[in-house]
């Protein structure tokens, strides 16, 4: 898949935290947020301008959990599996965000690009679990038929 | 307004600590994350809209000069007992309101504000015992606040506020009394032990920066708090970001650094922009930048934010990835004392560690010697989650018995459940049982148990939780966590987790309880971090504790706890069954047969154990076992 790269903002960037290899992560952070995801393509021009090889930009942006080389749904549905969370019942409601958008543990990102549905080890948040966050905003004390409503109301957005 | 000298700063406090006398009455509501989820930022804008409308004077954060009394209405940090939210306190009276709902606004203005009465439908209630004042609660009754002790009293997006508390006054005493080497001093003597887990002490680690002769050195925060069930460091992040900020200037103080750097897991977004405004608004003090308050001491602190890594929280892991590179850990030593960010002599501690510096300096090192066991002194703060009926996050003084948390803090197990264990340390921890109540919480008594206060969190478990999937659980979550560059930890940790999900799904072979021992034995022995070190612990714990169970699962096929969904065997009763053939029509293998109006049966080889049978039967004739 190829995207159209706005450089202007990619130099932006680079000029905002400053071409250095400390800054690699924050710069590939802010990309992300742009484009929800790391586009393969900008990696060389990363590379020159921050002073390092290709290789170590690959070996950040495939170390780190939140990066992804793949593009994202619109909705990213993160389902928390931390302890509180498995021990009151997170499994229940992956399965069912799962089943109805077609999804499993291999493909997590709906065909229409409308939804990704990852599993995250801890959102901080075990005083509501179990919780999930969509696109970072919290829902708590979820169950199986919550995880339903919640789809509907966010393909009717 | 840039302080320039030690009377600015003292200047400035005295004003607001003036202004904050005015607020003859305060309304502070919890805004922290699970009462904002239940709404409570309405319920502020709400009781703030009554308020103007009454005409009664009001303010959000303390103004600079204030003459007359006003109501202060403020959204504070986390209060802590998220179970019973949105909380809304009232001040001086101590007055607390539970599960607000914006249609309570106009009598707690109303009856409260302006009258000074009770609404009694809003106190807390437990055994038919009415509670209105927050500190009778027990909840909070055998707590200890201190380091969480803003949290629930002041606006943390307002560094006016802060100074209103106090704030700073530690740090002024720092640089104008005790000088940097008496700062280590009392550090040392207060014993203050890492709050990240290990437990080292921080004077030590201070010591050893300051020794070294490079002119460069770092402090850095480690905020990566990333077990599973802790969420300590989030709520002193984001209620009171202006106490961490003072306990890393004392350390850069003490130890001669000029720089520090803030380490924040990227799933706690609202810290980072607190702690952003926070630095902001330091700088603008002139408390942050050059030549502080005429000192000539140069300080800034940065924040970089994690992209998703728990064995970042690994130090040597930690400062790799500020630095811009993989969050990998290397070999020990040199120690980050010597060789850390940027291969600098660098002071790494976390955030509550941190957090308790300026009341150590303020108050002395005898005073907080005072608090706790000798060698473990002063609080802990915990969370509170799980099965547990006040799921919360609380502080106690260490030592503190298990008992005191699970029942008298916690209010025992939810659904009149048995308490079986809490998992304490996380994923590197292990855990306790009810022969463990009486158990003091410090760290050295928890070692001695084969278990480690960790970071704090506590998750409870009831008679229902299984603790081989308990086990398999965390496997399964250091697994996926592991970094793959050491054998034992990317290997082991795989082998490990692969007999534990046998186990658990009927097919555990004799001998797996050895083998998993024997891994355990040797990974521990040989990972190059921590992260691999502990790997094997919550397994290790549990077949101490619960090797009946493992036997169970392994020689029986079954599980106690009635957990595991494979281990589930289904039975229809004949006597109740009325052969509607719904069972079988909802079957998704087809192993229920019979005929109409007849009893039906499952057959046990072609059992998928899905439980659709069971959801779908009427009568309530399919039988769990």
């Amino acid at each position: 898949m190829s995207v159209n790269i706005d450089y202007k903002f990619i130099d932006e960037t680079l000029d905002e935290y400053g071409r250095k290899p400390s800054s690699t992560i924050a710069i590939l952070q802010k990309i992300q947020e742009r484009y929800n995801y790391l586009p393969k393509e900008i990696f060389p021009y990363l590379a020159k301008q921050i002073g390092i090889s290709e290789a170590n930009i690959y070996g950040v942006a495939t170390f780190y959990e939140n990066f992804s080389l793949e593009p994202k749904g619109k909705y990213v549905i993160k389902v928390c599996d931390g302890t509180a969370c498995h021990v009151r019942k997170s499994t229940p409601v992956l399965e069912r965000l799962r089943e109805e958008l077609g999804l499993s543990e291999t493909k997590v990102t709906s065909d229409d690009l409308m939804f990704t549905v990852e599993i995250v080890s801890c959102l901080g948040a075990c005083g509501l679990a179990p919780a999930l966050t969509v696109n970072d905003e919290v829902y708590s004390s979820m169950t199986p038929d919550k995880a339903s409503e919640l789809l509907k109301k966010l393909r009717e957005e | 307004m840039m302080l320039k000298t030690r009377e600015d700063l003292i200047k400035v406090r005295e004003q607001y600590m003036r202004s904050a006398t005015k607020e003859t009455k305060k309304i502070l509501v919890c805004a922290g994350k699970g009462c904002v989820l239940n709404g409570s930022l309405n319920i502020h804008a709400k009781l703030k809209e009554l308020l103007e409308a009454k005409g009664i004077a009001c303010e959000v954060e303390l103004q600079d000069e204030q003459n007359d009394s006003v109501v202060g209405i403020k959204a504070t940090g986390c209060h802590g007992f998220c179970e019973i939210g949105p909380l809304v306190r009232i001040e001086p009276d101590g007055i607390l309101y539970t599960r607000v709902k914006v249609e309570d606004c106009e009598d707690i203005i109303e009856k409260t504000i302006v009258n000074g009465e009770i609404v009694d439908r809003l106190t807390y209630t437990l055994n038919g015992k009415n509670y209105p004042k927050k500190d009778d609660i027990p909840f909070y009754r055998l707590q200890k606040r201190l380091v969480l002790d803003h949290c629930d009293k002041i606006n943390p997006t307002s560094i006016k506020e802060y100074f209103a508390v106090g704030g700073y006054e530690a740090f002024e005493k720092a640089l104008f009394e005790l000088g940097s080497d008496e700062v280590i001093n009392q550090i040392t003597i207060s014993n203050l032990r890492g709050r990240g887990g290990g437990g080292f002490p921080a004077g030590k680690k201070w010591t050893q920066v300051k020794r070294q002769k490079s002119p460069t050195k770092y402090i850095v925060c480690n905020g990566d708090e990333g077990d599973p069930g802790a969420f300590m460091d989030r709520s002193v992040m984001e209620d009171d970001p202006h106490r961490m900020l003072e306990g890393m200037m004392i350390a850069g103080f003490a130890c001669g650094a000029k720089e520090g750097y803030i380490y924040v897991r990227a799933e706690y977004p609202t810290a980072v922009e607190r702690l952003t405004n926070a630095i902001k608004q330091a700088n603008e003090y002139g408390l942050l930048g050059e030549n502080i308050l005429g000192t000539g001491f140069n300080f800034q602190i940065y924040i970089r934010k994690g992209a998703g890594a728990f064995v970042c929280g690994e130090g040597s892991a930690l400062t790799a990835s500020i630095e811009g590179k993989r969050g990998m850990p290397r070999v020990k030593p040199p120690r980050t004392v010597e060789h850390g960010l940027f291969n600098e002599p660098t002071v790494l501690n976390n955030v509550e560690t941190f957090a308790n510096v300026p009341l150590i300096v303020l108050n002395g090192a005898e005073w907080y010697k005072s608090i706790g066991p000798e060698n473990s002194p002063g609080t802990k703060a915990f969370a509170l989650t799980g099965n547990i009926m006040n799921t919360g996050l609380i502080e106690v003084p260490m030592g503190t018995t298990l008992r005191q948390v699970i029942y008298d803090i916690g209010g025992g197990i939810r659904n009149n459940g048995e308490f079986k264990a809490v998992q304490i340390g996380g994923p590197s921890g292990g855990c306790l049982t009810p022969e463990h109540l009486d158990l003091n919480l410090d760290f050295d008594s928890l070692k001695k148990v084969g278990a480690m206060i960790g970071s704090g969190g506590l998750v409870v478990m009831d008679d229902k939780t299984c603790m081989v999937e308990v086990a398999r659980f965390f496997m399964n979550f250091t697994q996926n966590e592991s970094c793959g560059k050491c054998v034992p930890c990317r290997e082991g940790t795989k082998r490990m987790l692969e007999i534990l999900e046998r186990i658990v799904a009927g097919n555990g072979r004799k001998g797996d309880i050895e083998l998993l021992l024997e891994l355990a034995d040797t990974i521990s022995s040989t990972a190059l971090c921590g992260l691999g070190k502990t790997a094997p612990s919550p397994v290790v714990s549990t077949i101490k504790n619960f090797r009946e169970e493992y036997e169970a699962h392994i020689n029986e096929k079954r599980c106690p706890a009635g957990a595991c969904q494979k281990l589930k065997r289904y039975t229809i009763d004949p006597d109740m069954c009325k052969g509607c053939t719904k069972c079988a029509r909802n079957c998704p293998v087809s192993a229920i047969t019979g005929t109409v109006k007849q009893p039906h049966v499952i057959d046990q080889d072609k059992c998928i154990k899905c439980g659709a049978c069971k959801a779908n039967c009427a009568f309530g004739a399919v039988k769990e076992a």
